[in-house]
């Protein structure tokens, strides 16, 4: 089902190809990928969560830490399109703003983890010698790292600094938590694409392009962001794309566990902590923040096997 | 292989004690006070707490610390006295450790059994109804949090059917009590482990399928099952195998989270109480014993898959 190899018959395709436009690359790869259901449909719920998510405050404007109301755990309705919580406040309005959080921690942790590990990679694949092996011993140690006991100590640990820090220059503490969250998140993922990135350089760095490249005068920084990395772009955009919804899952466990942002931040993890104890009698408000974040990260895992079928040179037809 | 051993073993030794380094810097340079309520209370004087951090060995610098707490560590096997509960922390971490391994281990094994059956039926007969039936239970299977699926679970089984306990009582007696309380833990972690798995194998047995040497083997007239067990799954199941054995640390962040549910009173649960009580030398110990187990399945995977395929050359 994650497969759609179903070739146009021989002769249709060649008549094809003969009316078409030439495509480029990234056009054959996205025609490859709009054929991978799955994936689109990853695609278009991803995008549409996201957009309520950021636009959402707008158009349904209810106050997120609304003061206690008696309208506790009720179920939906036209006023509370996902009824209410424990304390009486708006669930729709917390999930849309639980959404911004995890949807930016999970785009920015990922950031954070793929520039780091391509520059990484990209350093030990093009320079070889002492300093590759210099920083794969330094990537084998952080693979060989404990990481989700880190994780939660770090974030432990360092939150408050980051939260006084965050107030002194931004007067936001919960930009320090997210600004700690994303850093820890991006620090203990980058190892899987600097290996990625180094094997791919130790081979795009041999061929005849590079060569000539370089012998028209290119200097070195040129050859590895202009001429190199581009060639090595496929295994990093679906690392990038699961390394989303990991960073998601990450973060939802941290608030879970109550070592995330602080409790007033209604995040889906700290809404699934909270149901925790009501689940007897409001399990409604479980259901709602757990299935969102299964959804999300559902579409991205999907997104992201549509994108390694479509950009595997392997595959082309 | 001897000499390719004890080279690996010595690489892990060199690990363990850098990451060590890494454990005990983190919470060297940890913002806050390492005496905790001592240093804010108003009833000792300046000297006394000077004398504490004196006798305590605070006014070291940072090398000289982590000397005397790796030799008390490693050789003397002393891992300090847990601040909140104030008992040794070994008793303490190691009294935990047989529920983790009780509901890990089963969690794991079962995790295993259904991975590998669905992941090589899955690959023989690609996109089939089997194969697509597999791969979206794998999908969903990751992408959903282990700390909803065990909501879920507790939400069917214990709050709308009312057959499982959904909070785990350690002093429960007798077999199968205590098999009832630790259905959902495992299940759960069973869940997510052989999800990730199925893939793998199916990708791997894939990989194999198309190799020259099975279409020989069938050209040469071998029965199909001969073929499949002896010619496919005994190359596909190599790098399997090592995978099995690298993830299972990753499980064990699972049990954090999943001992956390269902108030499991194993190592992921005194992990998370160590960290909320600041309580450093069990939450040092826990870490620690978690990096150990990362490097230690680490060895075991590089040195199965030296010993499973001999196309390696191990030097």
């Amino acid at each position: 089902m994650s497969h759609t190899e179903t070739p146009a018959p021989a002769q249709e395709f060649k008549l094809a190809a003969r009316m078409r436009p030439q495509r480029s690359l990234w056009g054959n790869a996205w025609r490859q990928f709009t054929h991978h259901k799955l994936a689109m449909f990853g695609l278009i719920v991803f995008s549409l969560f996201t957009v309520v998510a950021f636009t959402g405050p707008y158009i349904w404007p209810e106050e997120v830490n609304a003061p206690f109301a008696f309208n506790t755990g009720e179920g939906p309705s036209i006023s509370h399109p996902m009824g209410t919580d424990s304390l009486g406040q708006d669930i729709f309005a917390r999930i849309l703003y639980g959404g911004r959080i995890s949807i930016s921690v999970g785009l920015v942790a990922a950031f954070v983890a793929i520039t780091l590990g391509t520059l990484i990679g990209a350093v030990a694949g093009y320079f070889g010698g002492f300093l590759d092996s210099l920083l794969m011993r330094i990537t084998d140690l952080f693979i060989s790292l404990p990481q989700l006991p880190l994780l939660l100590l770090i974030t432990f640990l360092f939150k408050d600094s980051f939260q006084n820090k965050s107030e002194e220059i931004t007067g936001s503490r919960n930009f320090g938590v997210f600004f700690l969250i994303v850093l820890v998140i991006g620090l203990l993922a980058w190892m899987p694409t600097a290996r990625l990135v180094r094997a791919s350089f130790f081979s795009v760095k041999e061929k005849e392009f590079v060569e000539a490249a370089r012998s028209i005068g290119a200097n070195t920084s040129i050859l590895m962001f202009r001429h190199i990395l581009p060639n090595t772009l496929s295994p990093i955009i679906v690392a990038a794309t699961l390394e989303v919804g990991a960073a998601i899952i990450t973060e939802s466990a941290l608030s879970f566990l109550g070592l995330g942002f602080p409790s007033d931040v209604p995040t889906w993890g700290a809404m699934l902590l909270g149901a925790n104890n009501y689940l007897q009698i409001y399990p409604h408000e479980a259901i709602f923040p757990g299935t969102l974040i299964f959804l999300t990260v559902l579409a991205i895992n999907y997104v992201g096997d549509g994108l390694r079928d479509a950009l595997d040179p392997r595959k082309t037809h | 292989m001897g000499r390719y051993l004890i080279r690996r073993l010595l690489i892990s030794v060199v690990t363990l004690i850098a990451i060590s380094m890494i454990i005990y810097s983190i919470l060297y340079l940890a913002p806050g006070d390492p005496l905790g309520g001592l240093a804010t209370n108003p009833n000792v004087s300046a000297e006394t707490r000077q004398r504490i951090r004196e006798s305590w060995g605070l006014n070291d610098p940072l090398y000289i610390q982590y000397f005397k707490w790796a030799k008390a560590y490693f050789f003397d096997f002393d891992w300090g006295t847990s601040i909140s509960s104030r008992v040794p922390v070994r008793d303490y971490v190691l009294g935990r450790v047989p529920v983790t391994i009780q509901i890990l281990g089963t969690a794991y094994l079962l995790g295993v059994m259904i991975a590998i059956p669905v992941g090589v039926i899955s690959a023989l007969k690609q996109y089939s109804i089997f194969d697509q039936v597999a791969t979206t239970f794998a999908f969903f299977g990751f992408s959903i949090p282990t700390f909803f699926s065990g909501l879920l679970l507790i939400l069917l089984f214990s709050v709308q059917l009312g057959w499982l306990p959904f909070v785990y009582d350690s002093t429960v007696t007798g077999f199968w009590p205590n098999v009832k309380q630790s259905i959902m833990p495992i299940t759960v972690l069973a869940l997510f482990g052989s999800a990730q798995l199925t893939r793998f194998v199916r990708a791997s047995m894939l990989e194999v399928i198309n190799q020259d040497y099975i279409r020989t083997a069938r050209a040469k007239g071998l029965r199909e099952q001969v073929v499949v067990i002896a010619h496919i799954m005994r190359n596909a199941m190599i790098p399997v195998v090592t995978i099995i054995a690298l993830q299972l640390p990753g499980i064990v962040g699972g049990a954090v989270i999943t001992e956390q549910i269902f108030r499991v009173p194993g190592v992921g649960r005194a992990l998370i109480d160590g960290i909320l009580a600041k309580d450093v030398p069990v939450v040092m110990a826990i870490t620690f014993g978690v990096a150990t187990l990362v490097v230690f399945f680490n060895v075991v995977a590089d040195i199965l898959y030296a010993v499973l395929d001999p196309r390696i050359k191990y030097s």
